[in-house]
């Protein structure tokens, strides 16, 4: 890493960042208080599934937030950013007014700054790890809001930069699922000179980004733009193909197909298995966000149909449970629920979540566990029984175990439930593959540094590995992927040579 | 984009499809289905494959006009594109050699039975299939069918043609004659629930191919999940065969209704 660390260095010896930092003194710099983002009035956005409810920043208010950053000689934010992009670099180039060159510099380590500036979260990451978060106790320089900020004029400006494409070495290599990190790989791999093919099974590209991040969060125009700009690389998208089962891994490999990267995704939805479950209205929020996120099932111009409930209730705590409670309030719910075994402090989902929840009227039964559901004589679910949930000791997570409270059962009138307990690896790539190693838990096995699989021409990454992470970590797989595949095809070829 | 190279009207409401799909074509199995999407605005609705023809590149499917995405799809004409196919899924039929094997389909049921019943064929098997239907123009394939079975049975519910009753009749008739090794139903949930019933009083091992609401087909929704022996299974990645004795029909009846308020809301803003 000392490379890298001396690449920062002379980055950041450039006349034009010693200069930005001459401009204004640091006491200055850290007496400004931190850019709030303008979000759309709670009111207003509730009624439209598809209008964003973060704004994002204006010109004055980027520039401003950009010059609070201290341009550190020792930069730890970009050891809490999973894709290692030169955060300094990009914020100052925002501070200099540059905003073209800031989304050059995000788009030299990541496939996708516009996706990750809105659903990053930056608060774990990035921003934990800013100057002023951990010495200052301040609140961090907002890298997040400033990434969206820069990738959002780029692409506003029309002025779309493609980065620079290695010339062709000719070896093909297939990405499998079409999520975050599949993109990411891809995206490294292009530039090294690949012929690179990503294989999706859905009609779509983009895997959760599309399927399951509603619009309201993530726009899909803007995926489309990403995908765009892969494409323009050169990357090449097969649509309605299921490696495995379209094709197998010998087929492709006999096309000449020399590695793969797997990242098919945590798709499968975790269930309960409670009394009652599998009465009509009772849903996975996959298939709940993915009616109204990828076939459009709420706009009635679209055959795909969907249930919209007046007493909506959400089980979990988690950002997808967030997507489905705040889905179902833009539907109509008259009364959407989150029901959560543990207390808001255990919320796994981002706190700007929880909080745009809660702005939109959404109503948190904490420290409530789902034990039984009932349905009318058609079996569609019209109740709930919930018990109510103490605190106990820490768990193996660090968080507080829920303890049941014997006695304290009641119900509630439900007529839709969306269950958004967690995910498990989809079992389709691991169940076609002969020799692969495989969890207990159905993850792929890889070597933690290189992402390979017991199978060498075979890397994995993103939920099949890890089992339900986030759109960062898995973009960070996929870039690790993509420098070990490169130098074992690397090495693969001068053996051959 | 896959293009449709033939239809064959069965009925007024059933039609089979010859669609050009080179890659399923190669690698599909009997069992397998695959999830198609007509257009931009349609549904995506599973279908299990009624045959292929490896050397031209194409599988044949079996539409029956009912909904709003099945009325699509049966508009279509040679030479039209099915925007998205996607498949095989699921997983395919063990095709093995029990000796009698007993195959019940019930209405269009019987374009997914007629590969499963080739293959029990050619794996050596004596084939003995029952066709039933409401009426006469409802029996399809029947002589597909005959190719590969060595006796056929044709039931009707209005004695229109072949035996009058139901495809119980047929196939107790058949139990009670001689030994049957194993039983296939495939066909409305409703028939594949009594079928099942009739061969666990007899003891004989069934497979029931499901047909269940489904969104990806890959296992990712859960909208296909099914009791099987007391447990949750997907409908898309489990099977869609299972051993019927274990389904539970009822809550597989139920859950096919999930939907039927918005369906006919759908329907009625097509028509």
């Amino acid at each position: 890493m000392s490379t890298n660390k001396e690449y920062l260095q002379i980055e950041r010896e450039k006349e034009w960042r010693v200069e930005l930092r001459k401009k204004m003194a640091n006491k200055d710099r850290t007496a400004m208080i931190r850019t709030r983002m303008p979000e759309l009035d709670p009111f207003v956005r509730i009624r439209y599934q598809d209008r964003e409810v973060n704004t994002g920043l204006t010109e004055v208010q980027a520039q401003a937030e950009a010059s609070r950053c201290l341009d550190c000689p020792n930069p730890t934010c970009i050891d809490g950013c999973p894709v290692s992009i030169n955060i300094p670099k990009f914020v100052k180039y925002i501070e200099q007014g540059s905003f073209l060159e800031a989304a050059k510099t995000l788009k030299e380590t990541s496939a996708l700054p516009a996706v990750c500036g809105r659903v990053c979260p930056q608060e774990k990451q990035c921003e934990a790890s800013c100057f002023y978060t951990q010495k200052m106790k301040k609140d961090p320089v907002a890298i997040g809001y400033l990434e969206r900020f820069a990738a959002d004029y780029e692409r506003e400006s029309g002025l779309m930069s493609i980065p620079e494409v290695a010339p062709s070495n000719g070896i093909k290599v297939a990405a499998i699922g079409s999520g975050p990190a599949s993109l990411s790989f891809a995206g490294d791999m292009i530039k090294l000179g690949y012929d690179v093919t990503v294989f999706e099974a859905l009609h779509e590209i983009g895997g959760v980004l599309k399927y399951g991040i509603p619009e309201f969060r993530l726009p899909n125009k803007i995926v489309d733009v990403e995908l765009d700009n892969l494409q323009k690389m050169g990357v090449k998208f097969v649509r309605n193909f299921i490696v495995g089962k379209t094709a197998s891994f010998d087929d492709l490999k006999e096309e000449g197909f020399e590695a793969f990267f797997v990242a098919s995704g945590a798709g499968l939805p975790r269930f309960m298995n409670i009394p009652g479950e599998n009465y009509n209205g009772i849903l996975s929020s996959n298939e709940y966000l993915t009616r109204v996120n990828l076939m459009n099932a709420a706009s009635d111009e679209f055959d795909t149909p969907i249930i919209k409930g007046k007493n909506v209730a959400v089980i979990g705590g988690g950002n997808t449970a967030m997507d489905s409670v705040r889905t179902a309030k833009r539907l109509g719910a008259e009364r959407a629920m989150i029901i959560y075994r543990r207390s808001r402090a255990e919320m796994p989902a981002r706190v700007e979540e929880v909080h745009h929840a809660e702005e939109e009227g959404i109503e948190f039964l904490n420290l409530a566990n789902p034990i039984e559901y009932f349905a009318d004589e058609k079996g569609k679910v019209n109740g709930m029984r919930i018990q109510r949930m103490g605190l106990g000791e820490p768990d193996a997570s660090g968080r507080r175990r829920p303890i049941v409270l014997e006695g304290s059962e009641y119900d509630i009138p439900v007529d839709l439930v969306v269950v958004a307990v967690g995910v498990s690896p989809n079992p389709l790539i691991p169940s076609e593959v002969k020799d692969l190693k495989v969890s207990k838990w159905g993850t792929i096995e890889v070597v933690e540094e290189t992402m390979q699989s017991s199978i060498p021409e075979l890397f994995a990454g993103g939920d099949i590995v890890r089992g339900g992470a986030t759109v960062i970590l898995a973009m960070g797989d996929g870039r690790k992927a993509a420098a070990s595949m490169d130098q074992y095809l690397q090495e693969k070829h001068q053996q051959t040579n | 984009m896959n293009q449709i190279v033939e239809k064959v009207l069965f009925s007024e409401k059933v039609a089979k499809f010859v669609v050009d799909a080179p890659r399923i074509a190669r690698s599909r199995k009997p069992g397998h289905f695959v999830i198609l999407r007509v257009d931009e605005k349609g549904e995506r609705i599973p279908l299990t494959i009624a045959g292929a023809d490896p050397v031209k590149g194409t599988i044949v499917l079996v539409v029956q006009k009912m909904g709003v995405s099945s009325s699509k799809l049966f508009e279509l004409n040679v030479g039209d594109y099915i925007l998205d196919l996607v498949g095989p899924l699921g997983k395919a039929t063990h095709i093995h050699q029990p000796g009698t094997v007993l195959a019940c389909g019930g209405g269009v049921g019987v374009a997914p039975m007629l590969p499963i019943v080739e293959a029990f064929k050619k794996a050596g098997n004596r084939v003995i299939s029952i066709l039933a239907a409401r009426n006469k123009d409802l029996i399809i394939l029947e002589d597909e069918i005959r190719k590969w079975s060595d006796e056929v049975i044709v039931m009707t519910d209005d004695g229109s043609y072949g035996t009058k009753g139901l495809v119980t009749a047929g196939a107790e008739a058949v139990i009670l004659r001689e030994k049957v090794d194993e039983c296939i139903a495939i066909g409305p949930a409703v028939m594949m629930k009594f079928t099942s019933l009739l061969t666990k009083k007899y003891q004989i091992p069934t497979q029931a191919s499901l047909n269940a609401i489904m969104v990806d087909g890959t296992g990712m929704c859960g909208a296909c999940r099914v009791t099987v022996g007391g447990q949750t299974l997907f409908t898309c990645i489990d099977g869609p065969e299972f051993d019927a004795h274990q389904i539970d029909f009822d809550e597989l009846i139920m859950r096919l209704g999930g939907y039927s308020s918005e369906e006919k809301l759908a329907n009625e803003r097509y028509l």
